[in-house]
């Protein structure tokens, strides 16, 4: 049995870094290193454990982003995805989740896929929502947010730890996955993984490859419009005093003062 | 005046506050038109017409408790398509499944979303959410610009006002569409209640982090928590290490907290924490470590050793209490 994973990753602002917006509002993506977003690293590891089970599976990694996306394929590359692809167009500037599911969905479809596996949330902008809205628009089911992931006989299967109950939860192939950071420690690309990844093949798309109208997409084409963006005014330390012994007793006189006791 | 779909979570007929917040967001903005869903649907509809709800349609089905997600997105979208005209937004609750749920029935609508808003006001343009965004250190003001604005908001983003409404039941009719039974829910297995608030609701929040230094310890947190009915929150690491459970986990990749006082203890704060708590109200750190970032967000800072001065505060709640 063969198996089509594709994952789908995002190149992010390096949360350690100083995050902020362009003058257009958007993610400022200039002046904040990048990388694969921590969560999806998530998604490749349980892709390549899927697929080191199964004859013949190939893992393909999908981005969409600017030039330095590249980057992010790379890496999961060079954990052991066999070949990517990444989704290039100066007009995708601005999209929002929108915009980027229809790309995603588009070229989930062209490539052909048993399974898409992504992470949680991107660590940018922090929705959550993506999995959700590529299931809705490939019209397979959706089987998201799981800390435990198996495939088996053309069924996908996992534990989806909710807010108030765990659940076991199944579905038929095709199906579009998200796995939490639950799900098991992503592995370190090894120098034979990075020196291999340089050889795999990496096809670059843009929007006329995959047919799409630059008004469906971008900012002119997203379906929310950020007006303001302003930097909270950073939290002000208060008063730190060091336990003499009466550590716990000043802080409930503090407490008290504040109306908390 | 325009109508407002609200939808409800609840968990056999008992209405969760966060919902009762959206009303008091969702009257800025037009009548609220409540959607509750599942087992003990109908019993819902006294809180909810306590806070505002004009009217509360209702919808029994066994795919709501045995599909994943989509069933309930089939029943909010006839609840929209049931409307004399289209509602000035859907309101839904910021829990993972709500997400989930907003999401696939944004797409349906040709809708655009905006997750995790934290305030919604009526604007010129439709309503204007605000958002926090980088782990809370920029405020945002955005609007959806196209379709139904579908919105979903953070837990404790409003006030829960008693504003005495009709809350006249209605049934809705619900078609499933053949993606509702999807994906099979196999086994459900109910968090076991603690007796404490629940974390993304709670007024007061005791975390523990690396700091606790071992499960058996965070007995220390649990302790203070409960002299103060606070919920208990661990950071990631303390997770990590196996001393405490993920659903208390906060932080990027756990909750997010907003609540009045949060006392962090024996967390350093590193940046995937303090996305998780930075919002709230009154922040107070206990640490050992003089130079721990977390004493820079800390409104009250103790540099000490948790396991002393924490056993001693909750000493001192219980003798002022009495």
């Amino acid at each position: 049995m063969s198996l089509r994973i594709v994952v789908c990753v995002k190149f992010v602002p390096d949360a350690s870094g100083d995050r902020g917006f362009a003058d257009d509002l958007t993610v400022d993506r200039e002046g904040v290193d990048g990388l694969l977003s921590e969560l999806d690293e998530y998604a490749v590891e349980q892709a390549l454990q899927i697929a080191g089970g199964v004859e013949g599976c190939e893992v393909t990694v999908v981005t969409v982003g600017p030039g330095d996306a590249k980057d992010a394929l790379r890496k999961a590359l060079s954990m052991g995805a066999d070949k990517a692809v990444h989704v290039e167009d100066e007009a995708l500037h601005g999209s929002d989740v929108m915009g980027t599911s229809l790309v995603l969905a588009r070229v989930v479809e062209r490539a052909g896929f048993d399974l898409v596996i992504a992470g949680m949330a991107s660590t940018d902008g922090t929705m959550g929502v993506l999995p959700a809205v590529l299931a809705e628009r490939l019209g397979v089911p959706q089987v998201t947010l799981l800390s435990r992931v198996k495939v088996e006989g053309g069924v996908v299967s996992g534990r989806r730890d909710g807010d108030s109950a765990s659940e076991e939860v199944e579905a038929s192939l095709p199906a579009v996955v998200s796995v939490t950071d639950q799900s098991g420690e992503a592995r370190y690309p090894s120098f034979k993984g990075i020196m291999a990844a340089k050889k795999k093949p990496v096809d670059s798309l843009d929007l006329r490859d995959l047919e799409l109208d630059a008004a469906e997409v971008g900012l002119a084409g997203a379906w929310t419009a950020v007006d303001s963006a302003v930097k909270r005014p950073a939290r002000t330390a208060g008063t730190v005093v060091k336990d003499e012994g009466e550590g716990g007793r000043q802080l409930a006189e503090y407490l008290a003062t504040q109306k908390f006791i | 005046m325009a109508e407002v779909v609200v939808y409800v979570d609840h968990v056999g007929g008992a209405v969760r506050k966060p919902t009762l917040e959206l009303l008091t967001l969702a009257r800025r903005l037009g009548d609220p038109v409540a959607v509750a869903l599942g087992e003990g649907a109908a019993e819902t509809a006294g809180v909810l017409a306590e806070h505002g709800a004009v009217r509360v349609l209702t919808a029994q089905a066994p795919e709501f408790a045995d599909y994943l997600v989509v069933p309930k997105v089939d029943a909010l979208h006839a609840a929209c398509q049931s409307l004399a005209q289209p509602p000035a937004a859907v309101l839904v609750p910021s829990s993972a499944e709500g997400k989930e749920i907003a999401a696939r029935l944004a797409v349906r609508t040709g809708s655009g979303i905006i997750t995790d808003a934290i305030d919604i006001e009526a604007g010129d343009l439709g309503p204007v959410a605000t958002q926090a965004a980088f782990a809370a250190s920029y405020t945002t003001k955005s609007r959806i610009t196209h379709g139904i604005p579908v919105i979903t908001v953070k837990a404790n983003s409003a006030p829960v006002q008693p504003a005495p409404a009709p809350g006249t039941v209605e049934t809705l009719t619900v078609t499933f569409t053949p993606a509702a039974t999807g994906t099979r829910i196999v086994s459900r297995t109910p968090r076991q209640s603690t007796g404490r608030p629940e974390l993304t609701e709670a007024a007061i929040v005791v975390s523990g982090g690396r700091g606790v230094n071992g499960a058996e310890n965070f007995a220390v947190i649990e302790a203070l928590a409960d002299s103060l009915g606070a919920a208990v929150g661990a950071s990631r690491a303390a997770v990590d290490a196996g001393w405490y459970p993920h659903t208390n986990q906060v932080g990027q990749t756990g909750k997010s907290v907003s609540p009045q006082l949060y006392i962090a203890s024996g967390i350093s704060g590193a940046i995937q924490h303090r996305a998780g708590m930075q919002t709230s109200k009154t922040i107070i750190a206990v640490n050992k470590d003089p130079e721990a970032p977390i004493f820079d967000l800390a409104d009250y800072g103790i540099i000490g050793d948790l396991h002393t001065v924490l056993p001693q505060l909750t000493q001192e709640v219980h003798t002022r209490k009495n």
